[in-house]
């Protein structure tokens, strides 16, 4: 049971209480913007096998959305962090870099 | 190779069974191929046979990290149907049904075809509508399928609850020429039948890196040394986006679990194939009697072939009001396999931005059923550059919004 820690309610919730909601820190594009970058908005996923972002939503809980920072290969935690973020907080990155050092995802490492 | 027949059977009753051969070789890389396909599974063996059967291309070796069909092709519930709603679906998936009636006899290798038929239960007047809708449509396809009452549908399954107090059944879309095949005879069949066209299949060889020159792919390093080759095919499943990366491109794809399980043998109570679609659970019984019973997929991205226990809690307390006799069995095994799921739930057979490179992924939660047909067309469209079958199917349409919008990895009944 995958188990994260909601940074609204400040407690540990299981994933029967969350629904995930895909990959984080996605760049939007609105009207007007090109077929490819639809593309890469809507459809092309890093879906690496290793440090993911993604976010989840606290569903039968205080209903907030927040980010997390997992690992889709061992399936660890390195934590959980505001949605309200373009990019992973340097303490979540050191958390990462802990555990796997010379990580990157997409742009970040 | 020496044919399987039932005078074979005979002969080496005769002699101690001393006579039998590897069903295929331990090969080891060569230098180049002309083409190489990366994933020994289903569809990657499929590939490299029908490239070697239909098109004489039989300089090819067939790279596997793992064990030959150790994925998801010995990892699924073992459903065969057709009855797809858009034409490119309905082409790809009733061609390979239609394939998977003559294999046995095509790759004299027994794969158990056993067409019991399969049926999708409607259980909200929102499923009879969509149901009737695909039946016309397979009706134009030339797939054969028809509506069927919810008194036949008693009497094709006689141990299922057909008016539950939450799900009545309301009828059921009925494909009398699906149903189930031997998964792992699949793999070993087309295997057997490769090695026999002089093909390489390299078991624990896992592809590192895939080296390219001005655009156009040179070859790939693997856990045995780098391997030369004309042209590449990714096969992969899973891991797709990870071997992508590794060739500098990325793909509308995500790797999810998804579970399944199977009970303890019971004596023979259920001839079809049984798929709920909206209480999420679908079930079929073994030739060793189990009850094979598959659900849905996790909602987050993971590799570990592990899934989460509340998905099979979810899909076995939904079968048990559908099947009574279900809430009495021990349950003997679960697992887990990691799928590949698009964005419009389709898979993708198609060239890549760089040359020489085609992949073949994204089947999501409903691949078995398509190995034939999915190697047939993928071999083609590496052959020639293009196949009717697969040209629908190209990894460009979520660039063009042309989608084959058929949910076919809805989280069940695939």
């Amino acid at each position: 049971m995958l188990i994260l820690h909601c940074p609204h309610c400040d407690r540990m919730v299981d994933e029967t209480d969350l629904h995930a909601g895909g990959e984080a820190h996605v760049k939007r594009f609105g009207p007007g913007s090109e077929a490819e970058e639809f593309e890469n908005y809507l459809f092309m996923r890093e879906n690496p096998k290793g440090v993911h972002f993604e976010r989840w939503r606290h569903v039968y809980g205080c209903g907030k959305w927040f980010l997390a920072a997992r690992n889709t290969a061992t399936l660890e935690v390195y934590g959980t962090y505001s949605a309200q973020t373009t990019e992973p907080p340097q303490a979540i990155r050191d958390a990462i870099s802990a555990k796997q050092p010379g990580w990157s995802w997409g742009t970040f490492q | 190779m020496k044919r399987y027949s039932a005078f074979a059977i005979a002969r080496e009753a005769f002699r101690q069974h001393s006579g039998w051969t590897r069903a295929w070789g331990q090969a080891e890389p060569k230098p180049r191929y002309d083409v190489i396909i990366v994933g020994a599974g289903g569809h990657g063996l499929a590939t490299a046979y029908y490239l070697g059967k239909n098109f004489g291309i039989t300089n090819v070796a067939v790279l596997e990290k793992g064990w030959l069909g150790g994925g998801n092709t010995g990892r699924n519930t073992t459903i065969i149907r057709s009855n797809y709603l858009q034409d490119p679906s309905a082409a790809i998936y009733e061609k390979a049904r239609s394939l998977y009636e003559g294999l046995s006899q095509d790759l004299n290798y027994n794969v158990m075809f056993s067409p019991r038929g399969v049926m999708m239960l409607a259980q909200t007047q929102h499923e009879i509508r969509g149901y009737q809708r695909t039946v016309h449509a397979n009706n134009l396809q030339g797939v054969t399928t028809e509506w069927i009452s919810p008194a036949r549908v008693k009497e094709l399954c006689p141990i299922m609850n057909i008016d539950g107090p939450r799900y009545p059944v309301l009828g059921a879309l009925w494909q009398a020429r699906g149903g189930t095949a031997r998964h792992d005879a699949v793999a070993w069949g087309y295997a057997r039948a490769c090695a026999d066209m002089g093909m390489d299949i390299i078991q624990q060889c896992e592809v590192t890196g895939v080296t390219t020159e001005a655009g156009k792919v040179t070859g790939v390093n693997t856990t045995r040394g780098d391997i030369k080759c004309g042209k590449l095919g990714m096969v992969v499943a899973g891991h797709a986006s990870v071997l992508a990366q590794k060739a500098g491109f990325q793909l509308p794809i995500e790797s999810v679990a998804l579970q399944a399980l199977v009970s303890e043998p019971i004596k023979p109570c259920m001839d079809v194939v049984v798929m709920a679609n909206t209480v999420h659970g679908y079930m079929s019984q073994s030739d060793k009697g189990e009850m094979v019973i598959g659900g849905g997929t996790d909602g987050y991205n993971n590799y570990t072939q592990r899934g989460s226990f509340h998905h099979i809690e979810e899909t076995v307390r939904a079968l048990v009001e559908t099947f009574p006799i279900v809430g009495r069995l021990k349950m003997l095994r679960q697992w887990g396999g990691i799928v590949d799921v698009t964005g419009d739930r389709s898979p993708i057979l198609s060239k890549t931005p760089v040359e020489g490179i085609f992949v073949n992924c994204g089947w999501g939660t409903g691949g078995f059923k398509a190995i034939p047909g999915s190697g047939w067309a993928m071999a083609e469209l590496m052959a020639k550059g293009a196949s009717p079958l697969t040209e629908e199917f190209s990894m460009n349409r979520f660039r063009h919004g042309k989608f084959i919008d058929e949910s076919v990895a809805a989280g069940v009944a695939h």
